[in-house]
């Protein structure tokens, strides 16, 4: 099935909560609204049809100059071969969306490592934590803003003292 | 077995005890970490540590240009530096439209086949030493170094090998280089028997995985295990088979699936034995690619300056440790505007904790190695 069709599905579906498809790129995509991602992804993986057994990938992508982060939603279906990309936009500064964990398992990890390096909360999600980076971490390296802070536990992060230090 | 209520004797401890397990531990594969809960030999659960080789590659891709960040890729998966290689140069090129030249595809493919043989060895030798076999393990290792010289042979590298280029591969395989491939595999397909023999058919290898850790495929689904734990499960996917890339739709072969053969559908040894026969499908593969090999240049007209449209693109391959997937952004400058790398043990990894209920401590190793999970690949 081409991604067009499953889009105008989608749509006739959820009515106003699917936005602009981009189909002339090389991997199509359509926006989502955030609040109804879970139900969409159900619906997805769930429709006869349609069959999108596993969420490939997910991961967000940091856009300052439009104040917002996108959630990228890679899903795949083993049945007919076919791939949908979904896209949900969120604000910078409050970036929250709903948990797939109840839809695809993998999501709890995913999502893990998107909250670690993003900064975007997932609500509903069982154990939001830092995954990549200790605990005590300050800050969401992947958004495009990110200073590193100069020391971390006492370790400098700079590279030039650390040769001085070497050097002495 | 799989009682998990506390002991009652009197004068025995018939609490819950917190273990850790790594970060350094030989069966680890690397630097990861287990908070095991235990109920004496029973495991209550076991929740994964990682993070502790986070390099932050995809930030390191938005720092360097789109040629400069192939070495970095190597860093993703050591033991198959091949495949995020060439996943990232064929997302590159699918941005752009570059067009491979067709010996540089070959190129590709015979590399690849040779690091997924040498990365499958370490998997089932290390597999075998993890439950307690020392021998095979240094079997595995004494073919893999065979590879290890082929490989350097190729580009100059044992193991970070920084080949595929966009465009095309670094440097032509040459006609030596082939007959001592060729060489190799008549020597190396004699040896899978071989091996066979010694761990794979062990009644004592058999007993100690048979049944162990069985994953279903509703959960290989959910967890979107890839790879040879997919197919363990006996679920027919392979990526070189069913989104075909390269060359791999001209060439024959079969890809493996878990029957159960020893004791339930997709338990541990059914995806050791996966491993072991894609060995001998990659030797298939490596012959007909040497036989079908053409003449012609190994890269195509690539420039220097490398710019893509604006646009994204998400590219997978099938690698030793199933779908890896590079989802690339670009802005259009020299820069790529994000990088994100989609890994097969990051999500092996995370079944972990759900299958490791109920199962015995030693098991969890068996677990580990049977998912064959690498730690640098987890944490990127």
């Amino acid at each position: 099935m081409e991604v067009q069709e499953i889009y105008q599905q989608l749509e006739k579906q959820f009515p106003g909560k699917v936005g602009e498809f981009k189909g002339d790129v090389p991997e199509p995509y359509c926006t989502v609204s955030p609040e109804a991602i879970v139900e969409i992804s159900r619906f997805l993986r769930d429709d006869p049809n349609l069959k999108f057994e596993v969420l490939s990938d997910l991961t967000a992508l940091d856009w300052p100059k439009e104040e917002k982060i996108q959630v990228v939603y890679h899903l795949y279906s083993y049945s007919n071969k076919s791939q949908i990309v979904l896209k949900v936009d969120l604000p910078r500064d409050n970036s929250k969306i709903p948990t797939l964990e109840g839809v695809w398992k993998v999501a709890n990890w995913f999502e893990r490592e998107v909250f670690d390096l993003f900064g975007v909360i997932f609500e509903g999600h069982s154990d939001l934590r830092r995954i990549m980076l200790p605990e005590d971490w300050v800050g969401h390296p992947l958004r495009k803003d990110y200073v590193e802070e100069e020391e971390y536990d006492g370790i400098s992060t700079q590279r030039a003292p650390l040769v001085e230090k070497l050097l002495r | 077995m799989n009682e998990t209520a506390p002991v009652q004797s009197q004068g025995f401890y018939a609490e819950e005890m917190t273990i850790s397990v790594g970060p350094q531990h030989p069966s680890t594969h690397g630097v990861l970490r287990f908070v095991v809960k235990t109920d004496g030999e029973v495991i209550n659960e076991a929740i994964p540590d990682v993070g502790y080789l986070h390099r932050s590659i995809e930030k390191i891709g938005e720092k360097v240009t789109w040629h400069g960040y192939v070495p970095y890729t190597d860093r993703a998966d050591y033991l198959a530096a091949m495949f995020a290689n060439q996943v990232f140069c064929m997302a590159a090129e699918k941005l752009a439209g570059t067009e491979v030249t067709r010996r540089g595809e070959f190129c590709r493919v015979i590399a690849c086949e040779l690091n997924r043989i040498a990365s499958h060895l370490i998997s089932v030798g290390t597999f075998g030493q993890d439950i307690g076999a020392m021998t095979p393990f240094v079997h595995a290792l004494r073919e893999r170094e065979t590879i290890n010289n082929l490989m350097e042979e190729i580009c100059g590298a044992r193991l970070t090998y920084n080949y595929i280029r966009i465009g095309g591969v670094g440097y032509d395989i040459l006609p030596e280089t082939c007959t001592r491939i060729t060489e190799f595999l008549d020597h190396f397909e004699p040896i899978v028997d071989e091996f066979n023999r010694l761990l794979s058919n062990n009644k004592i290898f058999i007993e100690r995985l048979a049944g162990v850790a069985v994953i279903s495929k509703e959960d290989a689904f959910s967890y979107n295990l890839v790879g040879p734990n997919l197919r363990g499960c006996g679920i027919k996917w392979d990526i070189r088979r069913d989104i075909p890339y390269s060359v791999y739709p001209e060439l024959e072969f079969e890809v493996p699936v878990g029957t159960g053969q020893v004791g339930t559908l997709g338990d541990s040894y059914d995806r050791y034995w996966v491993r072991i026969r894609e060995l001998q499908e990659s030797c298939k593969i490596l012959r007909q690619c040497l036989k079908m090999f053409p003449k012609g240049p190994a890269i195509a007209k690539v420039p220097r300056k490398f710019k893509p449209p604006v646009g994204e693109c998400y590219a997978r391959v099938e690698a030793p440790r199933g779908d890896m997937g590079f989802y690339v952004v670009s802005d259009g400058s020299e820069y790529p505007y994000r990088v994100r790398i989609r890994t097969g043990s990051f999500t092996a990894m995370s079944i972990i904790d759900k299958l490791s209920k109920g199962i015995m401590v030693a098991d969890l190793i068996a677990l580990i190695g049977s998912l064959d999970v690498d730690a640098p690949e987890i944490d990127r």
